[in-house]
């Protein structure tokens, strides 16, 4: 009997023992040792060579990078381990979008002004640092890496086949203004001959684009109020994608799916508001076969921001030191610099605006459009929008209504209410 | 003397039942408190607890359209995926029960899609259902039906949702049905054939009451299941904003309401009340199983 119970004990402990391991995890500190840095980003960042650099500057260092392509997905897996103080890496991507909302949850992060980032922060454009400050001001959790910048990408052969002018200075004249934009839009139509090419890819990314040239907030305003009705904006916004969708010139690609990806490829569309972000992406889905059929110009109605992000150390890194170093380094002119060489993602450092490489740069994809130009010139005047707690659920919901507006699932009139109600509850 | 060793070997076998009872513990009835607590608060998933609200979520809930939208969304893509699958399962699993040629083969073969793993399924249906370039579009025109923007209605979707669904599980539940099946005697069968009747009849009058306690476990787990259900209308939805289930939420399930509210709308409080009145469904329905279990045991 004695041997049954003390059976009994070990198995009992064992199982208890079990159960600690698997919540302590497995515990290797900063002592000198070899460090493996994780970041977790989404999308492309384009930070390969910087790595490389990093790591040579700094031997014992390696860096493993995790890139999430789904935005909605990165943000909902980085909500739960930053909620439930779960490992999230050593250094995590937060997108435009998302820093409020993290910034509600500051003290999971390490407090950049408590590590020297007070000393640096003139170097980003004014409003990059107050993004990702809390609202008293004393604690800032991201240092940015690049902003959205816009332009509007645009296909030169479906363009010559529909009669309109190629040349990219031709095209901006084309559009000085959005009702200009929806004008060329229908003379496009009007023009190509094939059924299955539309002026534009979808609705939504014209309506964000609008809607974020548009004033210094959206939906919320400083007070974090929902303001559906009180921001004509979003309104114009609306109106004007309703408008393109009743000249019938989208393509009903919903942003990101695969049928979207297929469009890139296919030429299923002439034109898409491109964020400098966006050229990586482009060029990406499109492919070889479409090299130099893209151009790029400057976007109606002036310049404006869409995304650009934040990197931000978690406090349950465990070698928080290091990962500073990295965030600083990539965050500064070097790592920025070879992100936009690599991804054509636009610098938050206006002196780089000013630098040759920058000014001068062009992309061979898109057939030698200066990119540094047509981003950067817009740049340094970017205003600051200021995006609510909730801004992600109310975009999500609206977005939703303006799509269901676009695929005839819904009548116009009726779509703006659903907006306005989808977007009241999703603000509670 | 006795009385000590009767303890002991009770205390031994307490030990060695009780890895279920902490498991359950940590897995089951901790986590099934904790939300009963978190559904009655404000809580928002970064920010953490903001303050105690009562019933509030619940009272919130009862009056949630997007809600009940869910809830008849769920019900209905359950009773489209599952009615069919258990009876083509049943089918099937009559048909493995017969002398096939390479049987282990058929067999084996059936369970396939449900070992494939469940985002190629997604991605390989939503290239059939696509609306420009998908196969059953294709397959429509051919007989000259006009093309379906499979993802815009609630009947369309529902039904690609129900086709994955089925496509997965029904060969799961044949081998199931197989199983019992040859616990059958083959005497009933043999004596069916010396009376005459067909295999029609056979397949009715033994086959199906035979299997009735194992097709009532099938249903149960399919029910479970159904009411869960969540990656086939996800994957069904690609792109951005995945989880709404549609831009009008037509085939948003519970489940995916429920993941909404938490991450996306940040409203843990509120999702913690959805997780609870998704239980008490699920409870609901699986004694409404219960009964109706008993009442056809008593049948017979």
């Amino acid at each position: 009997m004695n041997r049954t119970r003390q059976f009994a004990a070990t198995l009992a402990t064992a199982i208890a023992l079990g159960g600690l391991a698997a919540c302590g995890g497995s515990g290797s500190s900063d002592d000198g040792d070899d460090i493996t840095l994780r970041v977790n980003l989404f999308g492309k960042f384009g930070y390969a060579e910087a790595y490389k650099k990093f790591e040579a500057d700094h031997p014992g260092v390696t860096i493993v990078e995790t890139a999430e392509g789904d935005l909605g997905k990165y943000n909902t897996k980085l909500t739960q381990q930053i909620a439930a103080g779960g490992d999230a890496g050593d250094v995590v991507a937060i997108e435009e979008g998302q820093t409020v909302a993290f910034l509600a949850a500051a003290n999971k992060f390490v407090n950049l002004q408590d590590e020297g980032g007070n000393d640096v922060k003139d170097r980003w454009l004014p409003w990059v640092w107050d993004k990702a400050t809390s609202a008293d001001g004393k604690t800032t959790i991201g240092y940015g890496t690049d902003v959205g910048g816009l332009a509007m990408c645009y296909r030169r052969d479906l363009f010559e086949k529909a009669g309109l002018p190629i040349d990219r200075a031709e095209v901006a004249k084309l559009w000085p203004t959005w009702d200009a934009y929806i004008a060329t839009g229908k003379k496009f139509q009007q023009g190509t001959k094939d059924k299955k090419v539309a002026f534009v890819d979808s609705s939504t990314n014209t309506y964000n684009s609008i809607l974020m040239q548009e004033g210094d907030h959206t939906y919320f305003d400083r007070d974090d109020e929902l303001v559906f009705d009180d921001n004509p904006a979003i309104k114009s916004a609306w109106d004007y994608s309703v408008e393109m969708t009743e000249a019938d010139l989208s393509a009903q690609l919903k942003a990101f799916s695969d049928e979207w990806n297929a469009g890139f490829k296919n030429g299923s569309f002439a034109t898409i508001a491109c964020p400098a972000w966006m050229t990586g992406y482009i060029k990406d889905q499109s492919g070889e076969a479409n090299a130099g059929k893209w151009d790029i110009a400057t976007v109606p109605g002036g310049g404006g921001n869409w995304g650009g992000s934040w990197l931000a150390v978690p406090q349950t890194s465990k070698h928080q030191k290091m990962a500073l170093e990295l965030i600083d380094y990539l965050s500064d002119e070097e790592g920025q610099m070879l992100a936009f060489e690599a991804e054509g993602r636009l610098p938050s450092l206006p002196a780089l605006y000013d630098q040759a490489a920058l000014k001068d740069a062009k992309n061979v994809y898109f057939n030698d459009a200066p990119i540094g130009q047509l981003f950067a010139a817009g740049a340094a005047g970017l205003e600051p929008v200021y995006l609510g707690t909730k801004n992600v659920p109310v975009r999500d919901a609206v977005e939703n209504a303006l799509r269901s507006v676009e695929n005839g699932e819904v009548p116009p009139a009726r779509g703006w209410d659903d907006a306005k109600a989808a977007a009241t509850k999703a603000a509670r | 003397m006795a009385r000590t060793r009767l303890a002991r070997q009770q205390g031994a076998g307490l030990a060695f039942v009780s890895p279920y009872f902490l498991v359950f513990a940590v897995f089951g009835l901790f986590p099934l408190v904790y939300t009963a607590w978190v559904s009655m608060h404000e809580w928002t998933l970064l920010a953490g607890k903001v303050e105690f609200i009562g019933l509030e979520n619940y009272r919130e809930l009862m009056v949630d359209s997007a809600f009940w939208r869910a809830m008849v969304n769920t019900f209905g893509i359950f009773v489209l995926a599952t009615v069919p699958q258990l009876v083509v399962a049943t089918v099937l699993a009559q048909m493995l029960n017969t002398r096939l040629r390479s049987r282990t083969f058929w067999r084996m073969g059936v369970l396939l899609p449900n070992v494939a793993s469940v985002a190629a399924v997604g991605i390989i249906f939503g290239m059939i259902f696509a609306r420009d370039y998908g196969i059953a579009n294709w397959l429509l025109g051919q007989i000259g039906l006009d093309a379906i923007d499979w993802r815009a209605h609630r009947w369309s979707s529902w039904l690609a949702i129900a086709t994955m669904v089925d496509w997965r599980w029904t060969g799961y539940n044949a081998l199931i049905l197989l199983a019992a099946l040859q616990s059958v005697p083959k005497e009933l069968y043999e004596a069916a054939k010396i009376d005459g009747a067909s295999a029609w009849r056979q397949f009715w009058s033994i086959t199906v009451p035979m299997l009735r306690p194992t097709l009532i476990f099938v249903t149960i787990v399919a029910t479970i299941g159904g009411i869960q259900l969540f990656t086939e209308p996800l994957l069904f939805n690609p792109g951005a904003n995945a989880i709404s289930g549609g831009n009008r939420g037509q085939f948003q399930t519970v489940a995916m309401y429920l993941v909404q509210e938490a991450f996306t709308g940040q409203r843990f409080g509120y999702a913690s009340t959805i997780a609870w009145v998704l239980f008490l469904v699920i409870a609901l329905v699986a004694a409404i199983n219960l009964l109706l279990l008993r009442r056809i045991r008593s049948a017979d």
